[in-house]
């Protein structure tokens, strides 16, 4: 194929300005985080952190109640996640393997589900905790965030399910396995990729949440997407120690993306994952 | 929904398939449970009930966790429910005044205003934005684009509360680096501009943000239904002599119509119901002015402890993306029908 210079030369051109684009937002944060303070309020920004320190790292983990908050943190979307786990296996099995009278309103239930409007619900969700209540504990986040990835890991399961050839199964039984056998000696190992994305999905979500920690657990319980947005109230223009901070909040989702980079992209679209 | 990508979400499960290989057969021998009842005739028994025994946990969990707190917003919004009854415990109904004074109000019809051109406006450029920036990575060498992957990749998985205290910090007003880089650019009034002193402004920064965190998930699944289109069909476009624009519109827009179609209506939704970007940018400010409704019923709601008020506010705004996605759901119920 001819092209002329040019037309090679420009796509790459844009490209690079779009990467500095998308980039530059995440590198001032992790920069921002490494700098002294004179670094950071110098007239002419710092482009190249050239004196890095750790104070601000040292400062963030070391505010009041952080580990915590991290422990909420992991143990809140870890339970949400393996309980949606759970609960999705038993429906995506039925959904992908048997036909039955409601199987279709089911479904229908499931995608709906995957619209919910958790945002706008927060004052009924509010009452009902209240009512409990269980304000400020770690159960209903959990439950609340196992209900909100749960359509979207039903609908992923159900593909990958439906992908185990059934021929492996009907052997299994053949050679006298129950069908639960049946399912936790054949399918599930086949499933196994599958869980994990979706449970990386499901991990991203959950530890992101926000509009519900912000009104169900405003006294203790609380989580680090709450606390990032205090924190940032009570350092002030501490923008150092801020940075830092929603560095070491964002470190395990990227880890997670990375991990799931190629899944990420194609299957996410089957769910609304993001909100 | 996944159904209609084709090549794109079906790669994961064929994966899922194939990998474990031989290992995943059935062991064949030692099978522990021969005989027993008869399990032909347990069989058509529990086969009946086997399904619904397995979606049971399913529809108990969304019945309680999702459909009681829907029918609560709904309770909720026809009662006086304010601070005193709160705290008193106490019901008082009060019928359809919720609504009334909320449908009477300037301000709900503002935010409402607000709130779906916000929407348009924001969704427009995501998908404007994530199609080139799709097509560009379709068309990169192999280096630039795993380069620029990256980066979409780095600007996703940025948590929305961190991206707002990130943007916070680049558009500080003293020692934001946007703020030196205009006034650098010879741009002199933008020097010590406050951002989120203005309405337009505060919109222009959520928007930013909003943006540069979505693009990243239309252009790459556009890039990656892409590849599942071979290459002759392009070779066929351009051999008759069709230009890049007739190219996209007529063969390439077509064939990823589904694509465009669901990620067109997966944003309005994420858009529409942002509450972490623009209540953790400013809260809604300056003075209410870049509230959307999910933040509106929010403030209303549980911050002026108008929580009558505060749910009709949410059931109106369910209303209304009902009425925005409902093109989408007959498209959905009509292939469930094919199912």
């Amino acid at each position: 194929m001819r092209r002329s210079p040019f037309a090679r030369f420009w796509p790459n051109a844009v490209a690079l300005v779009l990467f500095v684009f998308f980039v530059f937002p995440v590198y001032w944060m992790v920069t921002t985080a490494f700098k002294p303070d004179l670094d950071i309020i110098s007239t002419t920004p710092v482009f190249l952190p050239i004196h890095g320190t750790f104070s601000h790292f040292d400062k963030a983990v070391h505010a009041a109640g952080f580990w915590t908050l991290v422990r909420n943190s992991f143990t809140v979307t870890v339970c949400s996640v393996l309980l949606s786990l759970l609960v999705a296996m038993a429906a995506a099995f039925a959904v992908a393997r048997m036909r039955f009278r409601g199987r279709k309103a089911f479904i229908l239930i499931v995608m709906m589900a995957q619209m919910a409007p958790w945002e706008v619900m927060t004052i009924s969700v509010y009452m009902i905790v209240r009512d409990q209540d269980m304000l400020n504990s770690l159960l209903p986040l959990t439950l609340f965030y196992m209900m909100m990835v749960l359509p979207f890991t039903i609908w992923t399961l159900r593909g990958f399910i439906a992908a185990v050839p059934k021929e492996l199964e009907e052997a299994a039984l053949m050679d006298g396995c129950t069908r639960l056998q049946a399912f936790v000696r054949v399918v599930l190992p086949l499933l196994a990729p599958g869980l994990m994305s979706t449970s990386l999905f499901g991990f991203i979500t959950a530890w992101n949440e926000f509009p519900l920690v912000l009104i169900l657990n405003k006294e203790s319980g609380q989580t680090l997407p709450l606390w990032l947005t205090q924190f940032q109230t009570n350092f002030g223009d501490d923008w150092g120690a801020t940075m830092a901070a929603s560095s070491i909040f964002t470190v395990p989702v990227v880890v997670v993306f990375l991990v799931l980079q190629r899944r990420a992209v194609g299957g996410l679209t089957a769910g609304a994952v993001k909100g | 929904m996944a159904a209609q990508y084709r090549g794109t979400s079906s790669r994961a499960p064929d994966e899922a398939a194939v990998t474990p290989g031989p290992a995943g057969t059935p062991p064949g021998s030692g099978a522990p449970t021969p005989g027993g009842a008869n399990p032909a005739r347990g069989g058509v028994l529990a086969g009946r009930a086997a399904p619904y025994v397995l979606i049971l946990p399913a529809l108990v969990a969304t019945a309680l966790l999702l459909g009681y707190p829907l029918v609560r917003n709904v309770i909720i919004s026809f009662q006086t429910l304010n601070a005193f009854q709160l705290i008193q415990h106490t019901t008082q109904w009060a019928g359809f005044s919720n609504y009334k004074e909320q449908l009477t109000s300037a301000d709900f019809w503002h935010t409402t205003e607000r709130s779906i051109f916000f929407t348009l406006a924001n969704v427009a450029l995501i998908m404007l934005g994530g199609t080139l920036v799709g097509l560009l990575l379709n068309r990169l060498g192999k280096r630039m684009r795993l380069t620029l992957s990256l980066g979409l990749i780095l600007a996703w998985a940025m948590p929305y509360v961190a991206g707002t205290t990130v943007y916070q910090w680049l558009f500080d007003t003293r020692y934001g680096v946007v703020n030196w880089t205009l006034y650098k650019l010879g741009w002199h009034s933008m020097h010590g501009y406050n951002w989120f002193g203005s309405q337009l402004s505060t919109f222009a920064v959520i928007t930013l943000m909003v943006v540069w965190g979505s693009i990243p998930f239309v252009a790459l699944n556009l890039y990656a239904g892409l590849t599942t289109i071979s290459t002759e069909i392009f070779e066929a476009a351009r051999m008759d002599g069709a230009s890049a624009w007739r190219t996209f519109s007529s063969v390439l827009f077509p064939m990823l119509r589904p694509f465009f179609l669901s990620t067109t209506f997966l944003e309005i939704i994420w858009v529409f119901k942002a509450f972490t970007q623009v209540y953790a940018l400013n809260a809604g400010g300056p003075e209410g002015l870049t509230e959307t409704l999910p933040v509106y019923a929010f403030v209303e709601g549980v911050g002026n402890q108008h929580y009558g008020s505060g749910a009709a506010i949410s059931v109106l705004t369910i209303l209304i993306l009902m009425a925005l996605m409902s093109y989408y759901f007959r498209i959905i119920l009509k292939q469930e029908d094919d199912l």
